[in-house]
């Protein structure tokens, strides 16, 4: 009892000392080491993130294309990850302008824009907030906005085309997250790409039901595979955990948002790729130039938005070959991917023939079936 | 009465003696109160300051200077009227999270469910707002609808366990689940705005129907909503009856029901009101933040919530400044990762080295701080 009694009031004293000690020292100065921003000569650029930078995936992508801004002259960058899409977002931008001094912002996630980056934009308007993913519209939103986004399944066409080729099954498997037009676009894009060069590749979907959903995801992995599955790719925040799982199953995957290559160094073939670093350049540089920048900015493999995963040591030639000429008439801008007659795997006709939609076709931004060839329901 | 008994009646008459020690043992009442009240503070002041030292440690570990880190953690929290601002709106949502866990606490019954309820408590009140039509209505049919949906949703936890002898806190914890997958089905299904292509919603409730701000402060009414929520039920548990015989329900529930207390009705009253609270967190992040309900309403304050009640040690009056504590290390979690390049999960630790080391500061109640060997029996 006594010495227990003892240990307590050691601890207590001591605690006391320290306590003192860490509020003295709270009430220093401020210290020579803590970075403030400087005046105005260099461009303080912020970078918001929703999930972690190193995810593999969306926000890895994001980041890279901010290491590249981060390597240009008379630019300083800072970033924060895992920043969830309420208040929050706003009290970060707004840390960045009043802490940091940044006065571009680029609040990478799609539920940042409405209403957090408009809100904010109406709140300082000599700040430019360019975000990722949603759609400018002129006159309804605040002219210190804009908007940038890649037609990535210009890569997921061309990495189906490599997984319709690869397949013995033919059966390719697809996770995604929701099952919203984005999403859907990319999964319809894959299946299209597989069935051009194999006609009886089918992609089965299984939809998550979230951005960020690892155990799910994982059981997904298995389920598919368990099924026949041989081919897997897919669209979520984060593709580590499937990516893993097929190289432990010892079945190939094509990769999304960044190069997983490292994670399945046998079974990795290709993937679809962000190439932010280039949408970035292109705008700081603009505005560096004082020059006007597009409000609403989109582009595919030709503009060098999105870019296709060196190919992995399971791709054949053949693939190879057809992959790189279905890539090469994107780069010719003469590729269309949905060009009728598509019908959706329900049996209806979906986009008649003699008709096509290109890329900047609004319906395309409004897509909500799934073509035929993919096994599973939009809801 | 007992001390003076006991006394030796040797010079002094007993009356004097009775009187005297009865003197004696009121001072040592006082001066006992005064220590509990001293260390109802010096103790989670202490254990917060020792927490802080700890990570300071273990930001010395990276590398970097822990004297700049809590600098910075100043300047992010505290230093400016902006950074305040930041710190008051986010520890408003967590003082109403935070109830849903404190109230029903006292009761001994450990609720993890504020999550859900306010999920669904923000799904309720938009479902709500966008068939109310003047501004008022609007804004006071959602905060009526999403305290009640939040209350309803932990208080069938609270009756679960009541009638049906189902642990709370398992029940809170999956209903959590229930709830987002809830929300999820209803924003993409049947409350869908088909206008929510990429971000599937329910429709707004109208910019003009929006929940304003404080006079005077960038921050929302939520955070008014918070203190008054927190006074009340500091209120309720400490004045009233109904408080009362909550706490005896926590301190020895036989005992309770011997004498005669509703022990069920209570359980199901508190877990009810701690709800509401949630709920309402909900309702005010629809009315403030998103103008709608969507996935975005899952951000985790109810976690949250639940550390804070804990740290205050289910006082809601504690509650307050536990938020204001646990809002400052958000809104500077952010510097630290733009200053230092601290990884987010930096603030995470720091909140949990302040959780388990208030847990520990539990044992140091009652112990005699200075030389003095002799105990005081309590």
């Amino acid at each position: 009892m006594i010495k227990a009694r003892r240990v307590g009031s050691w601890f207590g004293r001591k605690t006391l000392a320290f306590g003192i000690l860490a509020g003295v020292i709270g009430l220093l100065p401020e210290g020579r080491h803590a970075p403030r921003a400087e005046a105005a000569t260099p461009l303080t650029i912020g970078f918001v993130y929703v999930g972690p930078k190193t995810d593999y995936g969306y926000n890895q992508a994001h980041a890279q294309g901010a290491a590249v801004v981060a390597k240009m002259p008379g630019v300083k960058i800072r970033e924060e990850e895992m920043v969830p899409e309420t208040s929050a977002v706003q009290k970060t931008m707004e840390s960045m302008i009043n802490l940091d001094g940044a006065t571009l912002l680029f609040p990478t996630s799609f539920g940042y824009f409405d209403p957090h980056i408009l809100k904010e934009a109406k709140k300082y308007p000599n700040v430019t907030f360019l975000h990722c993913g949603g759609l400018y519209q002129e006159g309804k939103h605040p002219a210190n906005v804009g908007s940038y986004f890649g037609y990535i399944d210009e890569a997921q066409y061309v990495a189906g085309i490599v997984a319709g080729l690869t397949t013995k099954s033919n059966k390719l498997g697809f996770i995604a997250a929701k099952p919203i037009p984005q999403v859907l676009r990319n999964i319809n894009s894959y299946t299209l790409g597989a069935r051009s060069v194999n006609p009886k590749a089918t992609t089965t979907v299984i939809f998550t039901g979230d951005w960020s959903m690892p155990v799910k995801e994982a059981e997904a992995t298995n389920s598919l595979i368990d099924q026949g599955v041989d081919v897997l790719t897919m669209h979520v925040d984060s593709p580590k955990v499937i990516v893993e799982t097929a190289e432990r199953r010892g079945v190939f995957v094509t990769g999304y948002h960044a190069n997983q290559s490292a994670l399945a160094p046998k079974g990795y073939l290709t993937g679809a790729e962000w190439n932010w670093g280039k949408v970035y350049t292109d705008y700081v540089n603009m505005i560096q130039g004082g020059k006007p920048w597009p409000h609403l900015l989109r582009g595919g493999l030709k503009e060098g938005f999105v870019k296709v995963s060196p190919y992995g040591k399971a791709v054949s030639a053949a693939a190879k070959k057809k992959a790189d000429a279905a890539k090469a008439k994107f780069m010719a801008g003469t590729m269309v991917i949905y060009k009728g007659p598509i019908k959706d795997n329900t049996g209806k006709v979906v986009i008649p023939a003699g008709s096509e939609q290109k890329q900047t076709d609004i319906a395309l931004e409004k897509m909500d079936y799934l073509v035929d060839g993919v096994v599973g329901k939009t809801h | 009465m007992t001390i003076g008994a006991l006394s030796p009646a040797t010079e002094p008459s007993p009356a004097e003696a009775a009187a005297a020690a009865a003197v004696a043992a009121a001072a040592a009442a006082r001066r006992a109160a005064r220590r509990r009240s001293v260390e109802s503070i010096a103790v989670p002041i202490g254990a917060i300051v020792g927490a802080l030292v700890l990570f300071g440690v273990f930001v010395a570990l990276t590398g970097r200077n822990a004297l700049s880190v809590y600098h910075e953690m100043y300047r992010g929290s505290f230093g400016t009227w902006f950074s305040f601002q930041n710190t008051l709106q986010r520890a408003a949502p967590i003082m109403l999270t935070a109830l849903a866990t404190a109230i029903p606490l006292r009761l001994g019954l450990v609720v993890l469910g504020g999550e859900g309820a306010m999920v669904l408590g923000g799904l309720g009140a938009a479902a709500i707002g966008i068939h109310l039509h003047t501004p008022m209505s609007i804004k006071l049919g959602m905060f009526v609808t999403g305290a009640l949906v939040g209350g309803a949703w932990i208080g069938i936890a609270g009756a679960l366990r009541a009638y049906r002898g189902v642990n709370e806190t398992i029940s809170t914890l999956l209903l959590n689940y229930i709830a987002i997958a809830l929300l999820n089905h209803m924003v993409e299904g049947p409350l869908r705005d088909p206008a929510s292509l990429n971000k599937p919603s329910t429709l707004p409730i109208g910019d003009d129907n929006m929940l304003g701000n404080l006079p005077g402060l960038d921050v929302h009414w939520g955070l008014g909503f918070g203190l008054i929520a927190c006074l009340l039920a500091w209120f309720l548990m400490s004045r009233t009856t109904f408080g009362f015989s909550a706490r005896m329900v926590g301190g020895n529930v036989r005992a309770a029901l011997l004498n005669g207390l509703p022990v069920r009705r209570l359980i199901v009253i508190a877990t009810f009101l701690g709800g509401l609270g949630a709920g309402l967190a909900g309702a005010v992040e629809v009315a403030a933040i998103h103008g709608n309900a969507n996935a975005s309403l899952v951000t985790g304050y109810g976690y949250t919530g639940v550390l804070v009640a804990f740290i205050a040690r289910a006082n809601p009056l504690g509650v307050i400044p536990v938020a204001l504590l646990l809002g400052g290390i958000g809104a500077s979690g952010g510097l630290l990762q733009r200053v230092f390049e601290l990884p987010d999960a930096t603030v995470n630790v720091l909140q949990g080295v302040i959780f388990i080391s208030i847990l520990f500061s539990d044992s140091l109640y009652g112990r005699r701080w200075g030389r003095q060997k002799k105990m005081v029996p309590a």
